[in-house]
């Protein structure tokens, strides 16, 4: 069973929409016919418990799980209007266009400007680098911290930091939307607040689909959430609707931590 | 909303070609790199079986080196080398493994165990030729073995001993620290320990390393030829104290001569060792393949 | 009462099982400690025969000249001894062979740490292997038969025994030593710094070349300082292929001698203990010992030292 409501997308082309979407590993199969609408410049946050399917979606949203050899990816991801695993698309530029931060911080063995500057330069970028950084780290709230040491290795931040590094890292490229894969598990409490004020402010310019195994984060921060149960989505709906009022028992129950 | 531009995200756009072109390029061109060694291979031995086959046959195998090249054969280096890889290993191979067991289940932690460490490290990296000084001064002329077999054997222990050590030493690692927990809780001995759990489960693994570190050395040359062994030897080592000479080092008497003739006996003489070599190989991976299935 | 005398018995047993085991336990721990320390005894004999004899030599033989000195010929009537003829061989045969192995075996390493499926790797792997366990004769007998008339037939002036010859030979021996200990290095970098380039947007070029062999530098540093440490120590395939004449020349085409060459030419031939000539092996012993040993040490430190730590 499976409800989903009808998303206002506010007039404005979704950022998103997936259709039909599943994934096989082998014989496995992890995605089941998933399909929803991502609303520009939104939160949306993908719930569910360990092994449900979540962070194999959100990989299909970046066509990552071209990557794995083993995986198998049907149906239709519109980006802008445009299929992503159409022949003709270039998944190399969907990376571009659609940033990833991942759970476990993963900076380059870099100085802190260098993986900032990492992304443009790849990607030809040929104006003002020092500028870019800068304004990548401002909007990760990280420049602060940084400013004067930006030839320091990456490895000399904390785990906080360079979680925010691999944002602002995510964010140079200048892309559409930016996924998030649990980006604050790995981290204390503290570095998770802050992280999630991040994702409020960073709400105004990109939108936004963030996995996550932690309820109350996704009852905080976002504005619709998707709850995903053994490759099925099986709700998905604004945020407050799922969490106070949900209409599938099997959400309910996960809600109120019967399973999980 | 205006439609996105036809070329957006697509394998068309110029940027796009550029880029995977560039990445073709490059992945060639490693595939090419990997083929250097391949082909190399394969030229080498393909040269080697031409040249050397069709001067292989039984007399050959039977025959003594002689003047004449038609009347040569290697059996007293086939012999030698044999006589040589035993012995070496019966000196090398528990000297080796004793010092392995010491490293791994015995060294306390301290600079003492760390110097004997990075020393064998080092010395696995020394030139074979180092060593054949070495086994010229001290087991030749100090300790008077003069040239024989056992001269021999003893430098290449010397040669093989490190890269035993360090090959046992990983195996008694791969050991599971469980095992040892299990049998200390019931009282035993370290050397309990040791000699009923940890080594009968490394064993595979030490003798494959060792297997290896012996084939290297069975196509050493330029340690022997300092140790004396000469490639006029029209006899087989009857004792350890006998001259002797071993195939490597025949092989380069042969490639020496300028005549055609010798050149296809040096490459009949490559045949063998090469066989006797990859017999050596399959033993020590049938060994390890054999054993990693069964843990 | 009797059971007291049988506690008494059974105490008295078990204490001096318990001292026994400690006596053969001790016994064994030394024995065993031994073993490891003739590792020791081994480098000090190496260093004090060839220190010995070396300084014997260096009683008779200037050390300016020796290592100054641009003719080496210990053996003729008129004696020289400066060993910058077999130090210039030996480095242009390992220089060479750099030069074909250094980037093949890099390269090879990319090629099968990012680039080879899983059975693909498993396939090449043992060839590459098989070419490291080829001995090193069979290898001068490549490089006279096969290598040399191929170059001649490109360049007609070149000599039978020449460096350019032995060079190629010693460098397809060392790949896999670069290639395997590369590949190690690069396999050994995190697959997440690989998927956080992939989603900036890299190609997999991008993503070997700009994050993956930087992230691997030291690995791949020590590798390469291994292989030419390898080269320098290389002695059957250079005797046989570059020859025997101490020649001072960058011309590869030529004919040379190399420190492990000559070594073998001395004791091939008759070298009475006590004579210059015999010491002259110990001299150039010493010094390719001392090289080697450097660089070893070197490679071993590059490894440490700028080991990267992925946190």
């Amino acid at each position: 069973m499976s409800t989903t409501y009808d998303i206002d997308t506010e007039g404005r082309l979704p950022a998103l929409e997936a259709r039909d979407v599943s994934v096989h590993y082998g014989d496995n199969e992890a995605v089941k016919k998933v399909s929803l609408v991502v609303p520009s410049k939104r939160v949306v946050a993908l719930i569910g418990p360990s092994g449900c399917g979540k962070s194999t979606l959100l990989r299909c949203f970046n066509r990552m799980n071209d990557l794995v050899p083993a995986a198998r990816v049907s149906g239709e991801v519109n980006f802008r209007g445009q299929n992503l695993y159409a022949e003709e698309v270039d998944p190399v530029e969907v990376r571009r266009r659609i940033g990833m931060v991942f759970q476990k911080p993963n900076p380059f063995p870099k100085s802190i400007f260098d993986n900032v500057a990492f992304g443009p330069r790849i990607n030809g970028y040929e104006g003002d680098l020092d500028a870019l950084v800068e304004e990548s780290l401002r909007q990760s709230a990280l420049w602060e911290e940084v400013h004067d040491r930006l030839g320091d290795s990456a490895y000399a931040l904390s785990g906080g930091q360079q979680q925010r590094l691999c944002i602002a890292r995510t964010l140079a490229v200048k892309p559409e939307m930016v996924l998030m894969d649990e980006p604050a598990s790995a981290l204390d409490p503290i570095a998770t607040q802050r992280i999630e004020e991040l994702i409020y402010e960073l709400k105004k310019d990109y939108t936004i689909v963030i996995v996550t195994h932690n309820m109350q984060q996704a009852a905080r921060i976002s504005d619709y959430t998707a709850f995903l149960y053994m490759g099925d989505l099986i709700e998905y709906g604004p945020t407050e609707t799922i969490f106070t009022n949900p209409r599938e028992e099997q959400t309910e129950a996960y809600i109120t931590g019967r399973f999980g | 909303m205006s439609a996105p531009e036809p070329t957006f995200m697509s394998t068309s756009s110029p940027r796009s070609i550029r880029r995977r072109r560039m990445g073709t390029v490059f992945a060639v061109l490693c595939g090419a790199a990997t083929m250097v060694g391949v082909v190399s291979l394969a030229v080498l031995l393909v040269d080697v079986a031409l040249d050397g086959l069709p001067r292989l046959d039984i007399d050959f195998l039977t025959s003594f080196a002689s003047r004449l090249p038609e009347r040569s054969g290697i059996k007293a280096a086939l012999v030698g080398s044999v006589w040589l890889l035993v012995l070496t290993a019966l000196i090398s191979f528990p000297m080796s493994v004793a010092a392995a067991i010491y490293l791994e289940e015995y060294a306390p932690r301290n600079w003492i165990t760390r110097i004997i460490q990075t020393n064998i490290a080092n010395l696995a990296g020394v030139p074979s030729i180092v060593y054949g000084i070495l086994g010229l001064a001290l087991f030749v002329r100090f300790l008077g073995f003069d040239r024989s077999v056992l001269s021999g054997a003893l430098t290449l222990s010397l040669l093989v001993m490190p890269v035993i050590i360090m090959a046992a030493q990983e195996a008694i690692k791969a050991v599971p620290g469980t095992i040892r927990e299990a049998a200390y809780g019931l009282g035993a001995t370290r050397w309990q320990v040791v000699s009923t759990q940890v080594l009968p489960m490394a064993l595979p693994g030490i003798l494959t390393g060792t297997i290896l570190a012996l084939s290297r050395a069975v196509g050493e040359t330029a340690p022997l030829i300092m140790v004396g062994a000469v490639g006029f030897i029209a006899f087989t080592p009857s004792g350890p104290m006998d001259r002797f000479t071993v195939l490597p080092l025949q092989i380069y008497n042969w490639v020496s001569r300028p005549q055609d003739e010798f050149r296809a006996l040096a490459a009949a003489g490559i045949v063998v060792l090469l066989v006797l070599l990859l017999t050596m190989n399959a033993i020590a991976i049938v060994l390890r393949n054999r054993y990693q299935t069964r843990s | 009462m009797r059971d007291g005398v049988e506690q008494v018995s059974q105490e008295g047993a078990t204490l001096s099982f318990r001292r026994s085991r400690n006596v053969k336990e001790r016994v064994i721990g030394a024995g065993l400690f031994a073993c490891a320390a003739v590792s020791t005894l081994v480098t000090v004999g190496v260093v004090a025969v060839l220190l010995g004899e070396t300084v014997n030599f260096f009683s008779q033989v200037s050390i300016v000249e020796f290592f100054t000195g641009t003719r080496w010929e210990p053996m003729f009537l008129e004696k020289h001894f400066g060993v910058l003829p077999l130090l210039a061989g030996s480095f242009m045969v390992a220089g060479g062979a750099a030069l074909i192995a250094l980037p093949v075996g890099l390269l090879t390493a990319i090629f099968l740490s990012e680039y080879a499926s899983q059975g693909l790797r498993k396939t090449l792997k043992p060839v590459l292997e098989i070419l490291a366990g080829i001995p090193t004769v069979v290898y001068g007998y490549f490089a006279l038969t096969f290598v040399t008339p191929v170059i001649r037939t490109f360049f007609p002036e070149t000599d039978v025994f020449n460096a350019a010859s032995a060079s190629i030979v010693v460098g397809i021996m060392i790949i896999p030593t670069v290639s395997s200990l590369s590949e190690d290095a690069l396999r050994a970098v995190p697959n997440a710094l690989r998927e956080g380039a992939y989603g900036l947007g890299a190609t997999r070029l991008e993503v070997a070349t700009r994050v993956v062999v930087p992230a691997a530098l030291s690995g791949i540093f020590a590798s390469f300082i291994l292989a030419v440490s390898r080269a320098i120590g290389e002695t059957m395939a250079v005797t046989i292929a570059a020859g025997n004449l101490p020649n001072m020349t960058l011309n590869p085409f030529e004919s040379i001698q190399t420190m492990t060459a000559y070594i073998v030419q001395a004791s091939l031939g008759d070298t009475p203990r006590g004579t210059v000539v015999y010491q002259t092996l110990f001299a150039v012993g010493m010094t390719l010992f001392l090289i080697t040993l450097a660089m070893n040490i070197l490679s071993q430190w590059v490894l440490s030292r700028f080991r990267e730590e992925y946190e």
